[in-house]
């Protein structure tokens, strides 16, 4: 279970808080002009990351407060959190890699080091 | 008579239980497999698939073969290890899997046939014809399965703890202990957990003559760093707890067995203890297990593990035998061989597999004058309940001797206990040298540290703790000063791998590998020639490593097995995955508290003393109980509901409608708030009135509904369905505060702040008038749709006239702790209008006779406003809202969408099921299916049935038959507005 610190409330545990999925996707602002495909996209469409993700969270059962967070959904790392507005930090790699070179599609369910 | 050395035990208490319906006794501190052994019972239990007489194999939580059936009725729980149920008086346990004894198992025809049950047996015989397979199913279930579940409530309690702390060490070995005492030293919050009931982990299987520590016994060392430890105020100890889960973020879960609190008389006393840990660093010292050998006939009673034999030997004092041979691949064999020597019992003969025998061990065995047979194997047993005889060979040489032997003491190398360092997703590494899985990559704030970290002499293990554990808490403060322990070094020669003890014999023999599964070698072999090629699929196929044990003692053999058939080196196989739970955990445990009444919030209205009082049945509605219906005397559900309906229609119905969601909405952009989230327009509104409005999804969806009402300039004040009131608040909130966080809005749940009274019907009015008697409720000052703020008893009431009824209906909120007196009021002023409570399900009915949707039953997530012909609150002014151009996307437009529309029985008295399929001409199956049934009600006031629908350009079809296929017949039907009761709105607006 993660451990996640709300900006607002600090360090709390992974059940107070809610997942709501992809961050950074903006709600068009002229739908109607959209053709079918682009407005597809934005509804439907979502990366799926192996790797860095970056994620809006929900402290639902504490503050209530939506923020953003940097998370390698293969390791489950939180590697950056901050608000909803602000811009991702700058983060060294973009595919941060697993513990034992897993590949980046894929479970890799290893349990011993692959070299 | 129990050994002189018996370091575990408490002599002086005698502690009575039965086995099997039989009285024994055994001592304090004993175990159930260590009193058994000293009862000499070594039969524990029939084998899972053959059932072979079975005995204990080892000393703790791997055990495979003693698994027993503790306790009876509602206290009875199955497949507990006797190597870890500890001794209490009274205790009642029973063998599993025989019939109709232990002694005398009809199941054991199953062994003579075992060449008809090879790996994937039930896969290939059972295939066909496929629909037998749920016949078949019984009877394999009935057949194999080891204990029973109780079938009664557990009358225990279970509890969940939490527990934060600096340092969390798991196990109490040498390091495990002396990880603590440095931790400890160094001011941290440590928390050590034990699996055993007693602190020591290996400590508690040492004789105390030899492997000194510094100049003490491991036992006095441990009593001295035990008292050290107890009296810090910084320091926890719990034991009968095991650790078996690792997860993120170092939290990890233990649970705790407090097992004497087991019986009649400690009904409501706490069983387990679940712990919920979060600690900053984890220091794992959790030891290793010990390996079997894989050898023709290696699974009788009397063939044991030898460290494990050591352990009941120096621990218990128990007298496993007088005829011991011991068979070893490796050094550590050799130290019981010498702790029988210590107990003045002759060892008839060690049998090791190696020709070279160098370590420092076998040379003092050797001098003890022990016969070492090396470079030789077992290459059989014999023995019905118990070994007898085990038969000795050369390897490469066919002359087998054979000696008497009641104890075998086998030992095929050791496996560090890595299931917690792989479940926090640290990588392991194969170890050549001596056959073994050890620590490499960690991948949380952890380390390994001991035998768990391929460890295992002492001098080294007391080395690596103290260099580690400093390292890793790198503490500035109170650094213990130097190394403070050491022991001898032991010289420990090379092991060398047996996985299969006699190769050439593997088809014709049974080398079991999974002892509880029923494993063997030919198994795995056979599952190799049939293409899998997968560790994990081998696992499957094969079942080893899949019993309750998980494989603690198969899995790596299964792994050399497989390396030394296909040639393949075990590091490129990899592992199975270990999985949590370490070791099985109950469902009591698991649950909690959180059972019966605490397993889901119940919510309940200000006026529910009142339903409860007046006989009312409860629908439960999202975590609310609701009033269904309220049967009087000896009313049936239909009388109850048509009774409820046509009151209210005739004259007056009461509803409680306090559950319904009310979000309060406050600020400068509430208005352009609500006309981004609602398909209507809200700018325009005046304040005291009200509007009903439609919530959609960006995809076009709906997904709630209700009416809003306008309290201010900047304050208004939604309602929401009841089941989603949560969820809609909250995707509120979502859209405020990452979307549009310029508009000013603020939102407060009040849903539990009001209670809400609905007064329905055309006497509804008279109420209001004498509750209000100074305001005119005439619908020229206060028409439908709208609000007026009015005093009851100097207490302020929000009046709303809407309708979910199609009658002229007033709701009231009061705040709820007025909502009671108020109920009863008007239940009081009613009487003269026949008022009549009605619940949930009348509610139904009278909103689909005037054709209202629920959000949910018309719709289900696939459902736009214009498929529930509801263009008219679709707003085709507004730029954009949520779902807006969803609406207009080529699947939403698609003329046969399925539309809302009524239906007409035919036969006015058939009420179709709701969910049933509408076809427009019945032919073979399937038949093309145009819509489906969403309501379906008797409506007494119209005096025959009636139902809403989603079919397939339905609103173009008004008239068009279609049938409704049921199981009997087939239904004739008419599609219809779904407007039944006063569709030109003269008794809602009267």
């Amino acid at each position: 279970m993660l451990l996640i610190n709300c900006p607002y409330c600090g360090e709390r545990e992974q059940e107070e808080f809610t997942c709501g999925g992809e961050a950074h996707i903006e709600r068009p602002k002229n739908p109607p002009d959209l053709s079918d495909d682009q407005w597809a996209d934005y509804l439907f469409l979502r990366q799926n990351t192996k790797g860095l993700q970056y994620e809006r969270w929900n402290h639902s059962f504490g503050c209530r407060q939506w923020f953003n967070v940097a998370r390698n959904t293969a390791t489950d790392e939180i590697l950056a959190i901050y608000k909803i507005g602000e811009k991702p930090p700058p983060l060294e790699s973009n595919e941060p890699l697993t513990p034992s070179g897993e590949p980046h599609i894929g479970s890799g369910n290893f349990s011993t080091s692959k070299k | 008579m129990r050994l002189q050395n018996n370091k575990n035990l408490n002599q002086t208490k005698k502690i009575g239980f039965t086995f099997d319906g039989k009285k024994y006794y055994g001592l304090e501190g004993d175990t159930l497999a260590s009193a058994l052994l000293s009862n000499s019972v070594h039969l524990f239990g029939r084998s899972f698939k053959y059932h072979r007489p079975r005995g204990i194999i080892s000393a703790g939580c791997e055990e495979p073969n003693g698994i027993v059936q503790l306790e009876v009725n509602e206290f009875t729980e199955p497949n507990r290890r006797a190597t870890e149920v500890v001794l209490y008086e009274g205790l009642v346990a029973k063998s599993q899997n025989r019939w109709p004894s232990l002694n005398y198992d009809l199941g054991a025809i199953n062994d003579l046939l075992s060449p008809f049950f090879p790996a994937g047996f039930y896969y290939k015989t059972f295939m066909w014809p496929p629909k037998f397979w749920k016949t078949y199913e019984y009877f394999i279930r009935r057949a194999a399965g080891l204990g029973h579940a109780p079938k009664k409530d557990d009358p225990h309690k279970y509890e969940h703890y939490h527990y934060h702390c600096d340092t969390l060490i798991v196990g109490s070995g040498v390091s495990g202990l002396y990880a603590a005492k440095i931790a400890a030293a160094k001011n941290l919050k440590v928390l050590l957990v034990e699996q055993e009931d007693q602190v020591g982990g290996a400590i508690l299987s040492s004789n105390d003559y030899e492997n000194k520590i510094n100049t003490n016994s491991q036992t006095e060392w441990k009593k001295t760093i035990l008292d050290e430890l107890n009296n810090l105020q910084n320091v926890k100890i719990i034991t009968s707890t095991t650790l078996f889960a690792y997860m993120h973020y170092n939290y990890l879960l233990a649970i705790q067995d407090l097992q004497p609190n087991i019986g009649k008389d400690k009904k409501n006393s706490v069983r387990q203890i679940i712990w919920k840990i979060r600690a900053k660093k984890v220091i794992l010292a959790t030891g290793s297990i010990e390996r079997p050998l894989t050898f023709n006939n290696n699974d009788r009673p009397g063939i044991m593990l030898a460290n494990s034999a050591s352990k009941y030997l120096n621990g218990y004092g128990v007298n496993l035998g007088e005829k011991i041979v011991i068979f070893t691949n490796n050094d550590s064999a050799y130290q019981t061989a010498i702790d029988f020597h210590h107990n003045n019992i002759d060892i008839t003969a060690v049998v090791d597999v190696r020709n070279n025998i160098e370590g420092d061990l076998p040379k003092i065995v050797k001098k003890l004058g022990i016969k070492i047979y090396s470079g030789s194997i077992i290459s059989n047993t014999t023995g019905r309940r118990k070994i007898k005889t085990a038969h000795i060979k050369k390897i490469n040489d066919n002359n087998v001797e054979i000696i008497n032997c009641d104890l075998l003491c086998m030992s095929g190398g050791w496996s560090p206990t890595v299931h917690l360092f792989t479940q926090s997703r640290g990588k392991l590494k194969f170890r050549d040298e001596d056959s073994c899985f050890v620590p490499d990559q960690a991948h949380q704030k952890t380390i390994s540290i001991g035998a768990c970290n391929g460890t295992f002499d002492l001098k080294n293990i007391l080395k690596e703790t103290y260099t580690s554990v400093n390292d890793f808490l790198n503490e500035e403060e109170k650094i213990l000063d130097g190394e403070l322990y050491d022991a001898e070094r032991i010289n420990i020669g090379k092991q060398e791998n047996a996985w299969i003890v006699n190769k050439e014999n593997i088809s014709k023999s049974k080398m079991f590998v999974d002892f509880q599964n029923d494993v063997t070698a030919k198994d795995i072999k056979t599952a190799l020639s049939e293409g899998f090629r997968s560790i994990e699929h081998v696992k499957r196929y094969t079942t080893n490593g899949m019993a309750t044990d998980q494989g603690k003692t198969s899995n790596v053999n299964a792994l050399g097995i497989i390396s030394e058939l296909t040639g393949q080196d075990i590091s490129h196989l990899g592992t199975t995955t270990f999985r949590l739970p370490y070791t099985p955990v109950t469902f009591g445990a698991m649950a909690g508290r959180f059972v019966k009444e605490f397993f889901d919030i119940e919510r309940k209205t200000p006026m529910h003393s009142w339903h409860v009082n007046n006989n009312a049945l409860f629908e439960d509605v999202g975590q609310w109980k609701r009033s269904w219906y309220y049967p009087k005397k000896n009313e049936t559900m239909d009388e109850a509901v048509n009774r409820e309906v046509k009151a209210t229609r005739d004259s007056l119905g009461i509803l409680d409608a306090s559950t319904l969601g009310k979000i309060d909405l406050k600020g400068r952009d509430v208005s352009e708030f609500l006309n981004r989230i609602y398909t209507n327009a809200w700018s325009k509104l005046a304040v005291g009135k009200c509007r009903y409005g439609i919530m959609l999804g960006d995809d076009g969806m709906v997904i709630d509904d209700g009416v809003t009402t306008r309290l201010g300039d900047h304050h208004y004040l939604m309602t929401t369905t009841t089941g989603n009131a949560a969820s809609v608040m909250s995707k509120l909130e979502d859209w405020l505060q990452t979307e549009w966080p310029e508009l000013e809005v603020y939102l407060t749940s009040v849903t539990e702040q009001f209670g809400t009274i609905s007064l329905n019907g055309p006497n509804s009015r008279k109420i209001v008038e004498l509750l209000f008697p100074d305001q005119d409720f005439s619908s020229e000052t206060f028409p439908h749709m709208s609000f007026k703020n009015l005093e009851i008893d100097k207490v302020s009431c929000r009046v709303m006239r809407i309708s979910f009824t199609g009658e002229i209906c007033y709701e009231i909120n009061i705040p709820a702790s007025y909502a009671l007196s108020l109920w009863n009021k008007c239940i009081e002023l009613g009487k003269n209008f026949n008022i009549t409570p009605y619940g949930t399900e009348a509610m139904h009915v009278l909103r689909a006779e005037k054709g209202y949707i629920i959000v949910g039953q018309e719709t289900d997530g696939s459902v736009t406003p214009v498929d529930l012909d509801m263009n008219w609150i679709v707003s085709k002014k507004k730029y954009d809202f949520i779902g807006k151009r969803a609406l207009i996307r080529s699947d939403t437009v698609k003329e046969d969408r399925k539309q809302l529309v009524g239906i007409l029985t035919v036969d006015p008295s058939i009420v179709l099921e709701e969910g049933s399929q509408l076809v427009e001409v019945e032919t073979s199956l399937p038949m093309p299916m145009v819509g489906h049934i969403t309501s379906s009600y008797y409506s007494p006031n119209l005096g025959r049935s009636i139902a809403l629908a989603l079919v397939k350009s339905g609103t173009k079809k008004k008239g068009v038959k279609l049938i409704v296929p049921t199981v009997n017949t087939s239904v004739e039907v008419e599609i219809t507005n779904p407007v039944f009761i006063d569709p030109k709105n003269e008794r809602l607006l009267a």
